[in-house]
């Protein structure tokens, strides 16, 4: 089983999952998820060696439709809720800077 | 008006005994009165209920048909898109919102001439057994307002339990809506996954979401159920009418089921306290009186589901609260430097702990060197789980359990303890991950006057029988007619 998480991986997996915590939340998720997966290796106990894993309850096929023009949501509503936007796009900060030569 | 059962009150309003105007003018004086306590509601919708209301009444007057909802105030928990009002899931990140379409649910309670009178309180993005995560505000238990009302449809079940509402529907990941219930002394059915949309809830964890009914018995629970049951083209996990027809569920509710068989899990009593294990063997004694065989089995892997299901739900969380990226919709960071900024600063300011907590374990379960011994090995163990609930009911036609190990906590209690409150879903779990239907039903109290709640579990897509045998212990007592103390 995988050894206790560190600081360090605390901090890689913040970057991962897009957080940008703060030092206090590092030090403290470090201790947290250490106990939480401690616990966890409880699962190590069982064999499953010949276990298929279930990701899903209902036996889930592709679902399909006929391919019919509807009706959508259009660029108003779309961009309703967007935090900023220019005209019919989303806003972002500019993604490469001059010296990149973009 | 506020003992009335959301059936007796449906049936009235119809017959033109009671106005529609009436029954919602007396939830919103009591909102009124005391949510500012309760702190059910996120949101409440006062000018636009008496306005339907009147309409369904002047309809009512004119012997014109009705819905089978037609004119019951109904509360919504906040996880569901409504075209009018925000959407939160209690999150900052969501926190001016507003949905640009109903959800599948949503837009039946309106079909069916329901009026949704406000949005409730909850866990923020229904992570938590407290709904003390929300973002937003904090919900008390009605019962004894130093306590929780459960979570994460915290706010449904208090909003129920104040009589704030006749009926209300709330989501269920882990027992989100069948914990609360039983903190709050109301009746909680979660359906079997794939039995109602999803189309329109903010999803947390999609492989376990299932909405469904928190209402004052079982007779409207079987009412709210022959509204929001069924296929949805919207929803490709929502089962099809072929693969499993959706039955009137109120039809037989009162018929006994005869030769009934049912199963207890004596090891697995023993996490919860004396209290509860006295209540659940009184109701399994009820049983027994009324003619049911009681008969003992074990789920070897029943034990393992805790960790099981917080390594799914969390990675299935971590890559559904992905598209939370500052964007598209919901809250931005100001002065981002760079585009992840925007990403990583606006995530960072405004998810709080737990939801960032859950995202952290998701993300390192489905990372490079641990998928496998994290993600992939839940994975097998949830289908271990789903073989003790196959093997099981072969041989009985529901599982009895408690809801929770305990009656309703008090504020704080476990908010820093994130392992004590994981381990509180014991009972619930195990439903999720095999997509099984379950309700909590009132079977008692204990000596601080706390509700407790009777887990009831069937097979697939046995919603009608489970709500007739919930229905047969019902009937026996007097439990969810009791009022809390703060409505004296």
């Amino acid at each position: 089983m995988a050894e206790n998480i560190g600081k360090k991986q605390v901090q890689k997996v913040a970057k991962l999952s897009r957080l940008q915590l703060t030092q206090n939340e590092i030090d403290e998720f470090t201790g947290q998820l250490s106990a939480i997966l401690k616990y966890f290796e409880k699962l190590q106990q069982l064999d499953t060696e010949d276990v298929k894993p279930l990701a899903h309850c209902l036996p889930i096929n592709n679902v399909f439709r006929d391919d019919l023009p509807q009706q959508s949501l259009g660029t108003e509503k779309t961009l309703e809720n967007a935090p900023q936007h220019d005209g019919d796009f989303f806003k972002v900060p500019k993604i490469l800077d001059e010296s990149s030569g973009a | 008006m506020k003992n009335l059962s959301a059936k007796k009150l449906r049936d009235k309003i119809a017959k033109g005994q009671i106005k529609s105007s009436d029954a919602v003018e007396d939830v919103f004086r009591r909102i009124e009165q005391i949510d500012g306590n309760i702190g059910a509601y996120i949101s409440t919708f006062k000018e636009q209920s008496l306005h339907q209301a009147g309409e369904i009444d002047r309809k009512i007057a004119d012997d014109q048909t009705v819905g089978d909802l037609a004119g019951l105030p109904i509360a919504v928990k906040d996880n569901m898109c409504t075209t009018f009002g925000a959407t939160t899931c209690a999150s900052k990140i969501l926190e001016n919102f507003h949905a640009p379409y109903n959800a599948t649910v949503v837009q039946k309670l309106i079909d069916a001439d329901a009026i949704i009178i406000g949005k409730t309180n909850m866990d923020e993005f229904a992570m938590g057994s407290s709904t003390e995560t929300s973002g937003v505000k904090k919900t008390v238990n009605p019962w004894d307002t130093e306590r929780v009302p459960g979570g994460s449809s915290g706010g449904s079940a208090a909003a129920l339990a104040a009589r704030l509402c006749c009926a209300a529907l709330g989501s269920d990941t882990g027992g989100s809506i069948r914990q609360p219930a039983s903190f709050c002394g109301v009746v909680g059915l979660k359906p079997t996954y794939g039995r109602v949309s999803r189309y329109g809830l903010v999803a947390f964890g999609s492989s376990l979401d299932q909405i469904g009914p928190l209402t004052y018995n079982v007779e409207d629970a079987a009412m709210l159920m022959n509204v929001i049951a069924g296929h949805d083209k919207k929803d490709s996990t929502s089962v099809t009418n072929e693969t499993a027809p959706v039955p009137d569920y109120l039809a037989n509710l009162q018929k006994p089921i005869d030769n009934l068989k049912i199963a207890v899990i004596p090891s697995f009593l023993t996490s919860a306290e004396a209290t509860l294990r006295e209540s659940i063997n009184d109701a399994v004694d009820t049983y027994k009186n009324l003619g049911a065989e009681i008969i003992e089995i074990d789920m070897p892997h029943i034990d393992y589901a805790i960790p099981a299901y917080y390594l799914i739900a969390t990675a299935e969380a971590s890559s559904n609260l992905a598209r939370y990226d500052g964007v598209h919709y919901g809250y931005r960071a100001e002065k981002p430097k760079d585009y992840i900024e925007v990403y990583s600063k606006s995530r960072e300011q405004s998810f709080g702990k737990e939801v960032k907590r859950r995202i952290m374990l998701g993300t390192y379960a489905l990372s490079s060197g641990y998928y496998d011994a994290y993600y992939l090995k839940a994975l097998k163990v949830r289908n271990l789980i789903r073989d003790d609930f196959d093997n099981a009911f072969e041989k009985c036609d529901c599982i009895l359990t408690p809801v929770s190990p305990t009656t309703a906590f008090k504020i704080g209690e476990k908010l820093d303890e994130p392992l004590t409150m994981y381990l509180s879903d014991i009972y619930t779990i195990a439903a999720n991950l095999a997509g099984i239907p379950a309700v909590s039903i009132p079977c008692g109290f204990d000596r601080n006057n706390l509700p407790i709640g009777l887990q009831i579990q069937s097979p697939p897509f046995t919603e009608d029988k489970l709500l007739q045998i919930a229905y047969m212990f019902e009937k026996q007592n007097d439990y969810h007619e009791k009022i809390p103390p703060i409505l004296n």
